[in-house]
């Protein structure tokens, strides 16, 4: 294990470190004073797919896990906007809270944030066949969730008791899944959303990544029983072709 | 309903010469012509008819005629026949019309009002086949200074030189997702891309995983408002990364690629379920302002390891220089401009024909700009949008652009016919459609054959008219408009074009 002073470093210098670090075969870097830099993890591709494990002690800035590509990061701390932009495999876990556009047009890995996040959360995730990704929310989001959504699996916990504020969720949503435990009105959800009770699959579903969820933050002393037992609802598409009667040949 | 609008092509057969070899009838996927064995005939329905022309041109004894249906309507400038069936094509079904191709309204075509120069006495022509012609064009960044070292006769260079795309000539194949045209189609860009010493652009359906090793150094790979087929491999394979922010077909709105097309291969390298719709968004949701734009730039320079050039695209529109200015401070290396009269697969035709300004002003006022600003060296224009032939490539090159890319021009060395009819999957020249019995029809090998001549051909007329005007690189053409006279122009077109009238 190595760790870096972000303190004085600027994006593109700690980013710098990091890939020298990657290609020199070092496994886990723990970053200490992170304050704002950008991009982090974004560019740690290798052709021969080689996986680091970073913790982020501080502030990360913007991008975060932007085009990931299999890493896995913990940030003590809050993160900004755009975590998890373009994702393709990995994992985040941020032990705090996200800003605006978290896991953007994800196509793959887990995301866990233990608070809440910004706006426009999980625009056009979208899954292709074992790259389905996750995004597991401890509060709750603001609004345009889900938007143009095609695939992946979000879930929201309102573990705070806040309730589930945001509007606009789902609009023009096609494909996958939202959870939210407690409930939403008609008049949040898009048009194209419905809601609806959970079955025995979104049952397992939820099992399976409230366990994760539970397991990343130990802090929050939670049981997964105890998180469950409370109602859900599900907002799926009506249809896969929302857009599919729009046009006159 | 019964249905009250037109056929737009009618068919005539020469009885005389037909076979009954019923050729036609296999060569149209539109269900055009079929064989009555009763009487032994071909018949043909005309309101089928795409007018494409293949079953002319296949026809072993040319014996059919396809031309547009003479109008049945009463002329009227105002009321004409298209605008009258495309109201009733609306009345009968309550959508949006549909099409594909680019602008085909007689808006005016600057390149066929602008003229070039040539030397006579003074300044002697260079004849391009005894003398060298420098083609090979440089796309990205270039340093504001150059700082340089010489120690013993050996210079260094200094100053830290951006990530540059070399092209051996200045013409570019412009981005067509696998997915709106079939895989043939984009092999065949792609191998000609590679023997002509350019690039082809994916669009954004994603680069099928086999084609990276391949010919990702001849690609320029798109990340657009949808995302799709995006992964670290994907960026780091090709020369340069573009972001599509739009369009010139279709400024301002998004895509839709209909779930039918999504095969098992399109599904696969978009990263997508086979059979859903490939939605991409109007905008990009993480796009939102220049600040955005510029964090995006870097994410993928960051994603690139600040190996790649960074190309934005943008349709031309009112204001778009501004734009553009906000594009280069934003970090962009190129800038690739689409004019209203770009092509696409499918394209609402109220928006294909209203929105966008021409590519000529566009490519003038944005070279205006950024050197006004003095930024212009800090990124090369590539220029798209109803270039037909190598004189248009010299004419925007001479009004500020640094290279071009064809679209239609590309297809149209394939095969196609311009018949507008891309949307429906059912291409009968294997360009525009992914049903497997149809993209057969285009053989990659004289597909990309044909690419290969048209660049050299256009190469050479280039070369031609540079040498005529007495310059050996077109990096002295480059935004010399003193090359350039206009005919026929009214003074504000002139002034933004930047050029002077004939005979000035």
């Amino acid at each position: 294990m190595i760790e870096i002073d972000a303190g004085p470093l600027k994006t593109r210098e700690l980013n710098d470190q990091l890939r020298d670090m990657m290609l020199a075969g070092i496994q886990k870097v723990v970053i200490r004073n992170v304050c704002g830099q950008r991009y982090i993890g974004t560019r740690l591709y290798s052709p021969d797919h080689r996986k680091m494990e970073i913790e982020i002690f501080g502030t990360p800035g913007n991008d975060l896990a932007a085009f990931l590509y299999g890493h896995r990061i913990t940030v003590h701390g809050n993160a900004q906007d755009g975590v998890g932009n373009t994702m393709d495999q990995g994992e985040v876990v941020v032990e705090g809270r996200a800003g605006d556009v978290l896991g953007f047009s994800m196509r793959g890995g887990r995301i866990f944030v233990r608070d809440n996040c910004g706006y426009r959360t999980a625009l056009h995730m979208k899954e292709y066949e074992d790259k389905l990704p996750v995004l597991v929310i401890g509060g709750t989001s603001q609004d345009f969730l889900g938007e143009y959504m095609a695939g992946g699996i979000v879930i929201l916990l309102d573990l705070y008791g806040k309730g589930h504020k945001g509007n606009f969720m789902g609009t023009g949503m096609h494909g996958g899944a939202i959870y939210l435990r407690g409930v939403v009105e008609k008049e949040q959800v898009g048009s194209q959303v419905e809601i609806s009770p959970l079955d025995k699959l979104d049952r397992e579903i939820l099992d399976r990544y409230v366990s994760e969820f539970v397991e990343r933050f130990p802090d929050l002393c939670l049981s997964k029983e105890e998180i469950l037992k409370d109602e859900f609802v599900k907002l799926a598409p009506k249809s896969k072709r929302p857009y599919s009667k729009i046009y006159a040949y | 309903m019964k249905s009250f609008v037109f056929p737009e092509f009618e068919i005539t057969r020469d009885e005389e010469k037909c076979g009954q070899c019923r050729g036609c009838e296999r060569q149209c996927s539109f269900g055009t012509h079929t064989y009555d064995p009763l009487t032994d005939r071909l018949i043909s329905d005309d309101y089928k008819c795409a007018g494409c022309q293949r079953c002319v041109i296949f026809c072993p004894k040319d014996a059919i005629v396809v031309r547009p249906t003479q109008s049945f309507y009463r002329p009227n400038a105002s009321w004409s026949r298209e605008k009258m069936d495309d109201l009733k094509k609306q009345a009968e079904t309550g959508g949006v019309i549909l099409t594909g191709c680019g602008n085909d309204k007689p808006f005016r075509i600057y390149w066929d009002h602008i003229v070039l120069n040539a030397s006579q006495v003074t300044n002697p022509s260079i004849d391009p086949l005894r003398e060298p012609m420098e083609l090979r064009t440089f796309l990205g960044a270039k340093p504001d200074l150059m700082d340089i070292s010489t120690t013993n006769g050996d210079v260094e260079i200094k100053t830290e030189i951006s990530p540059n795309l070399m092209v051996e000539t200045p013409i570019l194949f412009s981005a067509m997702s696998y997915g709106a045209i079939s895989y043939n189609a984009f092999r065949s860009l792609a191998t000609a891309a590679r023997q002509s010493g350019t690039f082809f652009n994916t669009g954004e359906g994603g680069l099928p995983k086999e084609m990276r090793q391949e010919f990702g150094k001849c690609a320029i790979v798109q990340v657009a408002s949808g995302r799709f087929g995006i992964d670290a491999e994907y960026l780091n394979c090709a020369s340069a990364v573009e972001i599509k922010v739009g369009q010139g077909a279709k400024p301002g709105i998004g895509g839709h690629l209909p779930g039918e097309k999504v095969s098992l291969e399109v599904a696969a390298t978009r990263m997508i379920p086979v059979g859903t719709d490939a939605i991409s968004p109007a905008p990009h949701h993480d796009i939102y302002s220049i600040e955005d734009l510029s964090m995006l730039i870097t994410a993928l320079k960051e994603a690139t390891n600040y190996e790649k050039p960074i190309s934005v695209k943008i349709a031309a529109v009112h204001n778009f220089a501004a734009i553009g200015s906000g594009i280069v401070r934003a970090g962009a290396d190129i800038i690739a401009i689409d004019g209203l009269r770009g092509g696409t697969g499918a394209a609402p035709k109220v928006i294909r024909d209203n929105v966008g300004i021409p590519i000529e002003l566009a490519i003038s006022a944005l070279d205006r700009r950024l050197k006004n600003e003095g930024i212009r060296n800090r990124c090369s224009i590539i220029a798209a949008g109803g270039i037909r032939c190598s004189a248009d490539v010299i004419k925007a090159i001479a009004l500020g652009a640094d290279a071009v890319y064809i679209g239609s021009a590309a297809l149209i060395a394939m095969g196609c016919t311009l018949c507008q009819k891309c949307y429906t999957g059912k291409c009968n020249w294997g360009i525009c459609t992914q049903d497997p019995r149809l993209s057969g029809r285009l053989n990659v090998d004289i597909a990309s054959q044909r690419l290969t001549n048209l660049i050299h051909a256009w190469s050479h007329e280039i070369s031609e008219m540079l040498g005529g005007m007495g310059i050996n690189a077109l990096e002295s053409l480059r935004g010399n408009r003193d090359h350039l006279r206009g005919v026929g122009l009214y003074e504000w077109e002139m002034d933004v074009l930047g050029i002077k009238g004939a005979g000035e």
